[in-house]
């Protein structure tokens, strides 16, 4: 080890190397691919302020103790479902359990598939580098290797689901691989007790072979204490189609991260938020969009609703690297401040190292339209009613992709739920 | 049925209104005409409830009750209602979303059940094809895109659907060729009855051959200088309203 080794100083730091020295004989998969994981964060630590892509979610700070590991529980008798969407796998803790499968779908633990050497963790990650995907590569020993065959079409809903009497700690890992001219509509929601400080750090890896389409759905109703780290890292062979959406309205501080690598030409990607907060809440959307070869396309639209003193974030950086020419990137971020106390950082960046590509990005924030409200308000509608129909209409846009009908109008109830909650 | 009297109105401390009074009979239809910058739109949105502007003094009733303490949708209820001069845009709110709650919300307030949808889409069917309105207009986002004739058409059909005691038109002429005009007034002559109040605010003549008012009013400098029957438009139409702005000032 030539690293230099810096003087670990929370608790939580501490807490995780003495885990991660306790824990990694018995890990499985390659020890050098871990192992390189921990020595790279042990050098930084948990990102504080002055790393610039956490400037806005000071983990050191919020994280200052880890919570024990979590243990085996059963599977909670209620459960997020959504209607017409076939196969749920449940992962109580981290922990998966077994159930029936789409044809064309192969699902087996992650040590399985990392023993027997058919998934190595980190191949999806491309050029970026994170502190908790690195947390998690070294950590990691729960979770799932997914491979949708060739030419399959299926259906999958991942229920993440902590179950515990005391705050816990979870780190799980995903392995998807779609193979070429196969189509995934994959799900996952996260839920879990409200009033405990539950750490989860959820790595989900998406590997689109060419002509694959994958329609991703995230949703984050972790409970009302929780720290939610999530990262979605994901590359894009030639053709391929990427739709990923993250709904949030969970946790008391959320972070998902996603990071996109094209690998080959013509891909396409869309990526949407539908964030939807109150309290004290604060929910941070982190892309890293890295066009690496020609003819890529990619969408980004966010939309954040805030009450009360909450906070939102949203990070977006497309990278155009000089061969990807002809690469199109649109990408918007939209706040809707409804709390005297709300606040939003937006930060879109551009890197454009390419010199024939299109690209924009827009970013606002703003309280509600006082005009059109008047004018609903004139046609009879009651003030809520009025606020409730033009915030739907604000994060709907989000949502309309969703093909799936049961996830969309699940996901639209969402909405009507958060403004009726609201203690005005 | 709708009486303004001696109605102030400041707006960032200058003064709009000053001293306005107005009645409206149930059955008739009032005409208000005056100048750009004479306050009409403002006696239309105070009278709506917008938030905007300071009442420094005066009432304004509807059926003897003081609405100015009410919130813009208890207005509503109680059986006003404003066709904008601009309308809105609402951009993700589907018209026929829009019209449901409007309709729902101001039955609800007199304590009547909802429409059935049956009963919803049958009203609202006859009303679009008595304005010339495409259905598929009504399944498009509320006045998003819609041309400054398609949103004057929308605005009346709101009218007509919610059926006001009292209706204000607040310059709905503006932006109208002549044959949106023609089906624009013949959409407001159709609602004209012994129980219905009427006070269309235009700058024009031309709209009140389309819809003969029983009075007409002049403004300027906010208030009524002068008031009279419909003689009055076509005389403004001749000598214009140097006479008024004089006056006043």
């Amino acid at each position: 080890m030539n690293a230099t080794i810096l003087p670990i100083r929370t608790p939580a730091e501490t807490a995780l190397a003495e885990r991660f020295a306790t824990e990694r004989a018995r890990l499985p998969g390659a020890a050098a691919v871990r192992a390189a994981a921990f020595a790279r964060f042990e050098k930084t630590g948990l990102p504080s302020r002055r790393v610039e892509s956490w400037h806005y979610t000071d983990l050191r700070s919020l994280m200052r103790e880890l919570a024990p590991a979590a243990g085996e529980a059963a599977v909670p008798a209620a459960l997020p479902e959504f209607e017409g969407l076939g196969h749920r796998l449940v992962l109580v803790n981290g922990r998966a359990g077994a159930g029936p499968l789409p044809a064309g779908v192969t699902v087996e633990p992650l040590a399985t598939a990392l023993a027997a050497g058919r998934v190595a963790l980190g191949a999806a990650m491309g050029a970026a580098e994170d502190t908790i995907v690195d947390l998690n590569t070294a950590l990691a020993r729960e979770g799932l290797a997914i491979r949708i065959a060739r030419g399959a079409e299926a259906a999958l809903h991942l229920a993440f689901v902590t179950v515990a009497e005391t705050a816990v700690s979870v780190a799980s890992r995903i392995v998807v691989e779609v193979e070429p001219g196969a189509a995934l509509t994959l799900v996952e929601t996260h839920t879990g007790p409200d009033g405990l400080a539950c750490q989860q750090n959820i790595v989900v890896e998406l590997a689109l072979g060419a002509g694959a389409r994958v329609e991703h759905v995230r949703v984050n109703e972790s409970g009302d204490a929780a720290l939610a780290l999530s990262t979605l890292a994901a590359t894009l062979a030639a053709g391929s189609a990427l739709a990923s959406l993250n709904v949030s309205t969970g946790g008391a501080v959320s972070r998902h991260q996603v990071f996109v690598t094209y690998a080959g030409e013509g891909a396409t990607l869309s990526l949407r938020g539908a964030t939807m907060i109150k309290g004290r809440q604060h929910c941070d959307n982190t892309l890293v969009v890295d066009h690496a070869v020609p003819h890529g396309e990619s969408r980004e639209l966010f939309r954040t609703v805030i009450d009360d003193e909450a906070q939102g974030v949203f990070q977006g950086k497309i990278i155009v690297r000089p061969d990807a020419q002809k690469t199109d990137g649109q990408m918007a971020s939209n706040a809707l401040l409804l709390g005297d106390e709300a606040g939003m950082a937006n930060k879109p960046e551009l890197e454009i190292f390419a010199d024939d590509v299109v690209c924009a990005h827009g970013a606002t924030c703003g309280a509600l339209d006082e005009n059109q409200l008047f004018y609903l308000m004139a046609r009879g509608l009651p003030k809520p009613e009025a606020e409730a129909l033009l915030v739907e209409a604000f994060v709907a846009e989000a949502l309309d992709q969703v093909r799936h009908e049961g996830i969309r109008a699940a996901l639209t109830a969402k909405i009507g739920a958060f403004m009726r909650g609201r203690a005005r | 049925m709708l009486k303004i009297n001696n109605l102030h109105v400041e707006i960032d401390g200058k003064k709009i209104l000053n001293g306005l009074t107005l009645h409206v009979k149930p059955g008739e239809v009032a005409a208000i005409m005056g100048p750009n910058g004479s306050g009409k739109s403002t006696l239309s949105y105070v009278v709506a409830g917008k938030e905007d502007y300071t009442v420094t003094d005066g009432e304004i009733l509807l059926d003897g009750v003081n609405i100015l303490e009410m919130e813009p949708n208890e207005r509503a209820a109680a059986g006003l209602f404003l066709a904008f001069q601009y309308p809105l845009e609402i951009p993700g709110v589907a018209t026929m979303t829009f019209l449901k709650a409007a309709m729902n919300a101001q039955r609800k307030s007199r304590g009547e059940g909802e429409l059935s949808p049956g009963d919803f889409m049958k009203a609202v069917r006859e009303a679009a094809k008595a304005l010339g309105i495409d259905p598929d207009m009504l399944k498009r986002p509320l006045n998003v895109g819609f041309s400054g004739g398609e949103k004057k058409r929308m605005e009346i059909l709101q009218m007509a659907l919610l059926r006001p005691k009292m209706a204000i038109l607040d310059e709905t002429d503006s932006g109208l060729d002549i044959d949106a005009l023609r089906i624009v007034a013949e959409g407001v002559n159709a609602q004209r009855d012994p129980r219905h109040g009427f006070l269309v605010i235009t700058h024009y003549q031309r709209l009140l051959d389309h819809i003969v008012p029983d009075t007409v009013h002049v403004m300027a400098k906010g208030r009524i200088v002068k008031s009279g029957g419909p003689e009055i438009a076509l005389e403004l139409e001749k000598h214009g309203y140097a006479e008024y702005v004089g006056e006043a000032a």
